[in-house]
């Protein structure tokens, strides 16, 4: 994910310091990997440096006086042209869970034993993010990251089904032969 | 798990010459949300049937708090599955020429309800699933979300202890399926109903507390795959 493009977004709306857009980066993005402040800060600075971004005063708030920031034109150009590129669909296929059941092939370990137990782990996620998702006033940014979770999850789960099939029929064509 | 409200052992099912269940056994606790997950003819809807005293097993045992179903007369299950139990399945099975206040209120005037009574409850429960203002309608002016809304109202209507649910989102499209669960899972855990869900789809399976995947017949273990003595494959494999 591009934490600049993420930055540009929040600011389109107008100016804000980096605390805030903290802030409105974890409302929008829930279930999100975390976000550090040192890396708004970084990011928002080379946005400055860039010519994506400028500095627009300062604030306090009543609180500690924070360093305002505004996105500029070609910020705004950029995040448009950023925001309608269409992202590689899987242009690479590298996944650990792919990875891990190659491996046990490779190693005669257990894949099959593995799946079942990723599926476990698969479904219990997934028992947890419904529930995060249908809990009585559940906001959108909550609904949607659930629902784009559950989806991965699910495709996740697919994948995993129709390999233990494989790894089923290929032991059925094994012991036949 | 606490004490089982229905357990079924070694259920075996043939319809005809087909084996539907060959050694089926498990629990459903008071008030839980199981679902019974497996690929199309592992045997999950015949499970219901036996779990939910529909049709008798050929062998093995159902018990519902304390009384064999597999043992009991028609009379006595037919009585239980009035009062102790809802069913709802994929396509609500309403009865198209009454009207959604009346097919829910069905149950209630069957087991010696007046109208009246019977009818305010209907409301409260169509409004409990989100489908009041809808109660005059017949199930062809309802859209399939609304008329398995109107199917869970009426499989809830009776206050059971459990209800099975047989892929209730199987013909509807995510948002609409997504309604009926959040309304159905919602219900269940606020009044204590265990539910038995039937489903082939992981994301219905996720509103459950707990699965159990069916494959030809029995119940594998909790969350299991198909599961082969892959190792030995994968090692000729790798060669």
């Amino acid at each position: 994910m591009s934490t600049r493009h993420i930055l540009l977004g929040l600011l389109a709306g107008g100016p804000s310091h980096g605390y805030d857009l903290k802030r409105r980066h974890d409302e929008r993005f829930p279930q999100a990997r975390p976000l550090a402040y040192g890396q708004v800060y970084t990011t928002l600075q080379r946005l400055v440096r860039d010519g994506l971004a400028a500095i627009d005063g300062t604030a306090s708030d009543g609180g500690p006086e924070r360093t305002l920031y505004r996105s500029t034109d070609d910020g705004s150009r950029e995040l448009t042209q950023w925001a309608g590129e269409i992202a590689p669909p899987a242009p690479f296929v590298t996944n650990e869970i792919f990875a891990k059941v190659v491996v046990s092939i490779l190693a005669s370990a257990d894949p099959a034993g593995y799946l079942l137990a990723q599926r476990a782990a698969h479904m219990a996620r997934m028992r947890e993010l419904t529930a995060v998702k249908t809990a009585p006033g559940a906001d959108l940014a909550t609904v949607l990251s659930a629902d784009y979770a559950l989806n991965h999850l699910d495709a996740d789960l697919r994948w995993m089904t129709t390999t233990a099939d494989r790894l089923t029929n290929l032991t059925a064509e094994v012991h036949t032969a | 798990m606490s004490t089982p409200l229905l357990t079924a052992r070694d259920l075996v099912k043939a319809h005809g010459p087909t084996p539907a269940l060959r050694g089926a056994s498990l629990e459903l606790a008071a008030g839980e949300v199981l679902a019974v997950t497996g690929a199309s003819g592992s045997g999950k809807s015949t499970l219901l049937h036996c779990l939910a005293g529909i049709v008798k097993p050929d062998s093995g045992t159902v018990e519902y708090a304390g009384e064999r179903l597999d043992l009991l007369p028609e009379k006595r299950l037919s009585e239980l599955r009035r009062t102790d139990f809802g069913v709802v399945f994929q396509f609500g099975q309403l009865i198209p020429e009454l009207t959604a206040a009346d097919n829910v209120a069905l149950p209630l005037l069957l087991a010696g309800t007046s109208r009246a009574a019977a009818r305010e409850r209907a409301g409260e429960w169509l409004e409990r699933f989100g489908v009041r203002g809808q109660e005059a309608l017949r199930p062809g002016e309802l859209s399939g979300g609304q008329a398995q809304r109107v199917a869970l109202a009426r499989a809830l209507v009776t206050d059971p202890k459990a209800v099975f649910a047989d892929e209730p989102t199987g013909a509807l499209d995510s948002l609409a399926g997504e309604q009926v669960m959040t309304a159905l899972i919602h219900t269940a855990r606020e009044s204590g109903t265990a539910v038995l869900l039937i489903t082939h789809d992981a994301q219905v399976a996720a509103y459950a507390d707990r699965e159990v995947s069916l494959r030809d017949g029995t119940v594998a273990d909790p969350g299991a795959l198909p599961a082969g003595s892959a190792t030995s494959a994968a090692a000729e494999v790798s060669r």
